[in-house]
């Protein structure tokens, strides 16, 4: 009977902490259409919104790993800057072409990500320790690197990454390809769970899902087709969301980074190679950095010193607003991704109704204490 | 003789239903030393954390008066106000303090929030002499060896004008050499009529120093004796004194050729170089044998294990050899990939990923069997397995997917059996594999044990309670602070041959 009970608790918890974010999004659009009269929910606004959620939601779902396995990163802003510095300076002093820049940016955000993660895991030096080294070390290099100024404008080709937007044909074809791999997928899980004598849920489930997900979709495409099409930053987030979504919950790497943060003794004793697990999640997660600050390098149209500062506040805050915890071993992509989205409409919404900045920065600091609080309560009460 | 100072009468404590003192009886007179003893589990510590407020007036039934009076108190404090104080086996100092701050922590010595740290010095200087120790009260405390700080926090107890002190296994982390100076402090402490509890499973140390002796078996009082009256066999007799119940389904098994040897076994305390908890330890474990390890708490089993199985966190050395292959361990993953599996002594600590599911739980050391090239997981394939494991060990969860936590630690347990035998080990390690858990599920747990034998698995399982080994093992060896006393083939060996192997000099 216990038992049954806490199934359906822990059923209803968790489709609760999607209700309530999801329910939180719904409440910032409404009161932020009624204080602009409308503009906030015009396609062009919701094109900005999601496009501005990019940077954000691509550190929140590198972060989220990391506070999933326990551990936290305060270098992310600077690393972002950093990046967006080399970037920038292969790009405007070098001339490299285009696809060399974004690999060598890539790389060298996996080499930094991976220096956190070998003091923190080798070395035993707290990650905020390490990391808030690194805050201040990787902005000491950009400065020296830039000389504190900024690396102005980047080539046409880098303007691609951050401000293009897709062919409205083009963006059709990707969501009915995605649709097509979403039913596919559907159909060899039931067929891989037949083969092995396990019960199938009933078809019902299968297509309720499908058609929710193809309907949201839809109104996706339309809406953002309806502006300019889908932004170029926009994909790439929703891309590495599903990937880096799979490999949290459907790879062994993935369970061992919940099972290293549920219990980092158990999961040594378990055989579990902590150290490399726990150096593989800074590496991955400078990886992610990379990639922003490339979106940001070509959205800026530059490389500035001072770029990306405290934004490692913001993706830490996104990952906590959407369920993660920091005592570690919980947390989702997805829930991440919400989170970042949640924090960006307050920032565009606050923008436009031109609240003094001040005032920007004391609402958010106030949602991530609720947030935290709110997290803090639920576990006290279990 | 002085008259009584303490009496607890009847005392009856229960944990959930489950009966920890079933009415005990304590007398204690001024200036006496009485031995408190008995198994691991008897009830001694229950019984203590009752007298020194740990268990407040209320949770527990029964009566107690010191000095004749109703005694009541809300926490450990008053219990402190009223002279009772008690010293943990564990240490309760702040390491990085000195040890003048440690004594008067809390109470310490001020003029309107200012130290007066003259009057404080010369005080801790007096407090220190009173328990032989000549160093300076400035000392931090992280520079004196074990045997020093169990002083200090003597001194700091005597400092609280203590009348009755309680000494929880105060030797077991002590070299020869601190023990003495222990003893003659309790000695000296009996002449300033400061009366005693001193728990301890060292008999030669009980029959040295005590008045009197308690023993406990299964929360009942068995009997108070004066000291000079007894020996060490009948201490033994009657902490043991219990019959071989059919709590345990031996079955009959072929025992085939050795497959582990461990030799030369050495593990040392992690921050006491002195002291060896594992001291050249060899023995060797065949193919379908159950092997019982048998010591009191502190004998260095779990740390023996611990070496072999990679996981001891300090110093070691052994050479173990499995199937003629010689290696040690590097960690567990190490060992796990030569087939050997331990299922570890604290289960929630190292065990179980709380927040985790049992079928996650269950895969999580054979996890690469369910990835493809680049770990994405066969998830049917997980699950059908998990679901096998759970019907096989008879785990009793609603759904695989319930948080671990949620178990009783009986299904834990069979959680992380399942978790171990999802490896196929050759040699299977149980460190005290059925503590803490209810009658029905440990004996299931032993039916898996005589079935994985039957296979050919060979188990060593460590434990305190020695019925089980005796129920269960086919030899048993006997540690006893680090070294092996013996190794005994179970052919109608009794309790009392295991306690006198592992007590007698």
């Amino acid at each position: 009977m216990e038992n049954n009970q806490s199934l359906m608790a822990r059923v209803k918890s968790i489709n609760l902490q999607t209700l309530v974010m999801v329910g939180a999004i719904i409440v910032i659009a409404i009161f932020f259409s009624i204080a602009t009269e409308g503009d906030y929910l015009t396609t062009r606004n919701v094109s900005n919104l999601l496009r501005q959620t990019a940077i954000t939601g691509i550190l929140a779902i590198g972060m989220v790993f990391v506070i999933v396995s326990a551990e936290i990163d305060l270098s992310v802003g600077s690393m972002m800057g950093l990046l967006g510095g080399v970037a920038a300076i292969l790009d405007v002093w070098y001339g490299w072409p285009l696809p060399l820049t974004i690999i060598v940016t890539l790389i060298a955000g996996l080499l930094l990500g991976a220096w956190n993660g070998w003091w923190v895991a080798y070395r035993k030096v707290p990650s905020f320790i390490v990391t808030l080294a690194g805050m201040l070390a990787f902005r000491g290099i950009l400065i020296g690197m830039t000389g504190g100024t900024t690396v102005a404008p980047t080539s046409e080709e880098m303007g691609i990454i951050g401000q293009s937007y897709l062919p409205n044909s083009l963006s059709w074809l990707i969501g009915a390809g995605c649709m097509a791999l979403f039913v596919g997928w559907s159909i060899r899980g039931r067929k891989q769970r037949q083969a092995h004598e396990l019960d199938v849920k009933p078809m019902s489930h299968t297509l309720g899902a499908l058609v929710v997900a193809a309907l949201g979709l839809l109104i996706l495409l339309y809406v953002l087709n309806d502006y300019r099409g889908v932004p170029t930053p926009v994909l790439i987030l929703a891309s590495l969301m599903v990937v880096l979504g799979f490999i949290a919950k459907k790879t062994s790497f993935g369970r061992r980074v919940y099972a290293v943060g549920g219990n980092l003794e158990a999961s040594r004793l378990s055989g579990l190679n902590v150290e490399r697990i726990k150096l593989s999640v800074f590496a991955l997660n400078g990886l992610m950095v990379a990639v922003a600050a490339l979106i940001l390098s070509s959205r800026l149209s530059a490389g500035s010193p001072s770029a990306g500062t405290i934004a490692e506040l913001d993706a830490i805050a996104a990952c906590v607003i959407g369920g993660t915890s920091l005592a570690g071993g919980v947390g989702t992509v997805f829930g991440a991704v919400l989170g970042a989205l949640i924090m960006t409409s307050l920032d565009n919404g606050m923008s436009m109704m031109d609240v003094p900045t001040y005032w920007q920065y004391i609402v958010k600091g106030s949602i991530l204490l609720l947030a935290v609080w709110m997290d803090v309560a639920s576990k006290a009460k279990r | 003789m002085a008259s009584a100072i303490l009496e607890m009468r009847d005392i009856i404590k229960e944990f959930s239903g489950v009966r920890a003192l079933n009415g005990v009886d304590l007398c204690l007179r001024e200036g006496e030393v009485m031995s408190l003893c008995g198994e691991n589990g008897s009830g001694k510590s229950t019984l203590m954390k009752v007298l020194s407020g740990i268990y407040p007036t209320g949770e527990y039934q029964g009566e107690i008066r010191l000095d004749g009076q109703p005694y009541q108190v809300k926490n450990i404090k008053q219990a402190e106000h009223l002279g009772i104080a008690i010293i943990h086996q564990e240490l309760a100092l702040v390491k990085e303090l000195t040890i003048l701050e440690n004594l008067f922590l809390g109470d310490e010595i001020s003029q309107f929030g200012v130290l007066n740290h003259a009057a404080m010095y010369k005080q801790a200087k007096e407090m220190l002499a009173r328990v032989g120790l000549t160093m300076s009260p400035d000392t931090p405390i992280i520079e004196l060896g074990v045997g020093q700080q169990q002083l200090v926090e003597i001194a700091k107890a005597l400092g609280k004008n203590a009348r009755i002190l309680i000494l929880d296994e105060p030797t077991s982390s002590l070299t020869e050499r601190e023990t003495e100076v222990l003893l003659n402090i309790v000695k000296q402490l009996r002449e300033e009529k400061v009366a005693c509890v001193y728990i301890s499973h060292k008999l030669n140390e009980v029959l040295e120093i005590s008045d009197s002796v308690c023993v406990i078996r299964d929360g009942d009082h068995i009997g108070t004796r004066p000291a000079k009256d007894m020996t060490q066999d009948d201490i033994i007799t009657m902490m043991v004194g219990r019959e071989l119940t059919e709590l345990f389904p031996r079955e009959d098994h072929d025992i085939g050729e050795v497959v582990l040897s461990v030799s030369n076994a050495n593990a040392w305390h992690a921050s006491n170089r002195h002291i060896k908890l594992v001291n050249d330890v060899s023995f060797n474990i065949r193919a379908g044998e159950i092997l019982g390890i048998s010591g009191l708490v502190g004998a260095g089993r779990t740390e023996l294990m611990q070496c072999i199985y990679g996981s001891y966190p300090a110093k070691h050395q052994v050479d173990v050899a499995l199937n003629g292959e010689h290696f040690q361990a590097s960690s567990p993953a190490d060992a796990l990939a030569h087939g050997i599996a331990m299922v570890p002594e604290d289960r929630k600590r190292h065990g179980i990923v709380p927040i985790m599911s049992v079928g996650s739980n269950i895969t999580l050391a054979g996890l690469s069997e369910f990835g493809n090239w680049f770990g994405h997981l066969n998830e049917a394939k997980e699950h059908a397995e998990i679901d096998k494991a759970i019907a096989k060990l008879t785990v009793k969860t609603a759904s695989p997917d319930l948080p671990i936590k949620s178990l009783s630690g009986g299904n834990q347990q069979k959680a992380i059996l399942a978790k171990c035998l999802l490896l196929n080990p050759k040699v299977l390690i149980l460190d005290e594999p059925t503590r803490g858990i209810d009658v029905g599920a440990k004996y299931e747990i032993y039916k898996l044990m005589f079935e994985l034998v039957k296979q050919g698995v060979a188990i060593i399982m460590v434990s305190s309670e020695l019925p089980e080994v005796l129920g269960i093992s086919d030899r048993v060896l006997v540690m006893h602070e680090g070294k092996l006393k013996g190794n005994l083939a179970n052919d109608g060996l009794t309790q009392e041959q295991v306690m006198d192997c592992a007590l007698s000099e």
